[in-house]
């Protein structure tokens, strides 16, 4: 007989939901963080799209501690010296359906952790899980500090660097091109600066991208979210490209933070935090398998990320794909078999959520971005020397902007932009 | 044309903001005995806590105490200019206060 029914590794958001349908189903289980407190080691951009948290947690969903609800989305083409922006309002994004909030991990971590122990779970953190306990291909529990626990079913949600997915499923170390490194800073400013910068009431925010100089033309992004009294700051690039890059990373944040479209909204602020985190973009073509006997991974311990350019969602994924790990481990204990053929019913239900459905639809973007390199160092400035041929007036007698616009585009080639763009389109 | 103001806040400046439980018994993450310098210079560039340096000569240096646990040198190194990477012991290394 087992020590407990099921085992999660990992507190961050997979692991408590995965842990808070185990417990609802009446489940013994047990959770282990090696961070001192659940949210220690775990850093995101951040922005969580609220709905799986809705569904994982009806009652109490909306208690939970986030930042401000995002109601204005911009994103920006950075050259250099100029951003070219996108400005979106709407106020179909106060809809609960779709809304999403602006978050810090180690406020929100905990406070999951919580529901999960309130739901019955059994939490240990300061403790690492070192391997898993195997009986031939099965996974029968964990090893951790001096103990040997077991379990008839192990959930590994122990994020994007799981040393034990390998022993689990024999997950292979991502490749550089399959992930980015993202760099982040939080700064810390009064709560009414940060409304009236970001043109939104308090306890409302905006959440802002980047293309562009804000990776020095590699591959990746810039992020900007606004927090309740503090502004979440970072760049996530490509490791492969970064590699080959001209400017550390560090430098990459720092030229970001000091860039002249972005230093005002961040002007007189206090950095409080400089944190750093591995993301999944290989996207669904670079996924583990999702089950092994006695075992299954949820969240980013299976690189489970979609990147569409303008948006990258991570945690919303988690949440449901840890609240149906935490479904399907549940069945499969009531039917009394957890090998890999008990488990498959949770590969088969993620195919069916938009968990992997999102993964598929967007499979093709990751090979997308790789060979369009002018997405990242071209468009920017081609958008802002369009933009100058139509703002810019010093009394010389104007062109036709038609004519004008055509030049500009005939520097990068019409065919090439059309070509980058049936290329985008059936990316998407 | 404008340009940026210069950079002139280095990345050791951040990470004194950070709280850290410094191991100071093992170093989670180790560098290989004579690492490729290609590889070392690799690790200086996508390290988001600049932790890896390597000077004119190619002598490089490491210091793991202001490691943010990202594992982005995992994935360069490939076995190569890492000897060994795992995460620091339990309620060791950086402890995120915002994330």
């Amino acid at each position: 007989m087992a020590d407990f029914d099921a085992i999660v590794v990992g507190s961050g958001c997979a692991g408590p939901a995965a842990a808070i349908e185990l417990a609802r189903a009446g489940k013994s289980v047990l959770v282990i963080e090696r961070g001192t407190f659940a949210g220690a080691k775990n850093v995101s951009g951040g922005r969580l799209y609220t709905h799986a948290l809705k569904a994982l947690l009806p009652d109490v969903a909306g208690s939970a501690p986030l930042e401000r609800r995002i109601v204005r989305e911009r994103v920006s083409m950075l050259s250099t010296d100029s951003a070219t922006t996108l400005d979106v309002t709407d106020e179909a994004m106060r809809d609960g359906r779709h809304e999403s909030w602006s978050v810090l991990r180690a406020r929100f971590d905990p406070w999951l952790a919580e529901q999960a122990e309130a739901a019955g779970a059994e939490y240990i953190t300061g403790i690492a899980v070192e391997a898993l306990l195997k009986d031939g291909d099965r996974v029968t529990g964990v090893r951790a500090g001096e103990d040997d626990i077991t379990a008839e079913v192990v959930v590994l949600c122990d994020g994007v660097n799981s040393l034990l997915a390998q022993q689990a499923v024999g997950a292979a170390r991502p490749r550089p091109d399959q992930v980015a490194v993202g760099v982040k800073q939080v700064v810390a400013l009064p709560e009414s600066v940060i409304s009236d910068r970001a043109m939104c009431a308090d306890g409302d925010g905006m959440a802002w991208l980047f293309v562009g100089d804000a990776t020095h033309g590699s591959i990746g992004g810039g992020f900007l979210y606004t927090n309740r009294d503090t502004i979440s700051v970072g760049i996530v690039a490509t490791v492969s490209d970064v590699m080959e890059s001209d400017t550390p990373i560090h430098r990459m944040l720092e030229d970001f933070t000091h860039h002249p479209s972005v230093a005002p909204i961040l002007r007189g602020g206090q950095v409080v935090e400089h944190s750093g985190h591995l993301v999944a973009e290989g996207g669904y073509d670079a996924m583990p398998p999702l089950v092994g006997d006695g075992v299954l991974l949820a969240g980013e311990s299976a690189l489970m990320c979609v990147n569409a350019g303008y948006t990258v969602r991570g945690m919303d994924l988690a949440l449901a794909a840890g609240q149906q790990a935490g479904r399907s481990a549940a069945l499969a204990l009531a039917a009394g078999d957890t090998s890999a053929a008990g488990l498959a019913g949770y590969r088969a239900a993620l195919e069916d959520s938009f968990v992997l459905r999102d993964l598929r639809t967007l499979r093709r973007f990751p090979h997308f971005m790789e060979s369009t390199p002018r997405v990242f160092a071209g468009y920017p400035d081609l958008a802002r020397d369009v933009m100058r041929s139509l703002f810019l007036v010093d009394g010389t007698p104007m062109r036709r902007p038609a004519k004008e616009i055509g030049r500009i585009v005939r520097r990068t080639g019409y065919l090439n932009v059309a070509k980058d763009i049936v290329k985008g389109v059936r990316a998407l | 044309m404008t340009t940026p103001p210069p950079a002139t806040v280095g990345v050791e400046t951040y990470l004194a903001l950070n709280r850290y439980t410094v191991d100071e018994e093992h170093a989670h993450i180790v560098l290989a005995e004579h690492p490729d310098r290609s590889q070392l210079e690799q690790l200086a560039r996508v390290c988001p806590a600049g932790l890896y340096k390597v000077d004119d000569a190619g002598n490089a240096t490491f210091d793991y105490a202001g490691c943010l646990e990202c594992g982005t040198c995992r994935i360069v190194a490939g076995g190569g200019a890492v000897a060994s990477w795992r995460f620091p012991a339990p309620t060791m290394g950086v402890e995120y206060r915002f994330g």
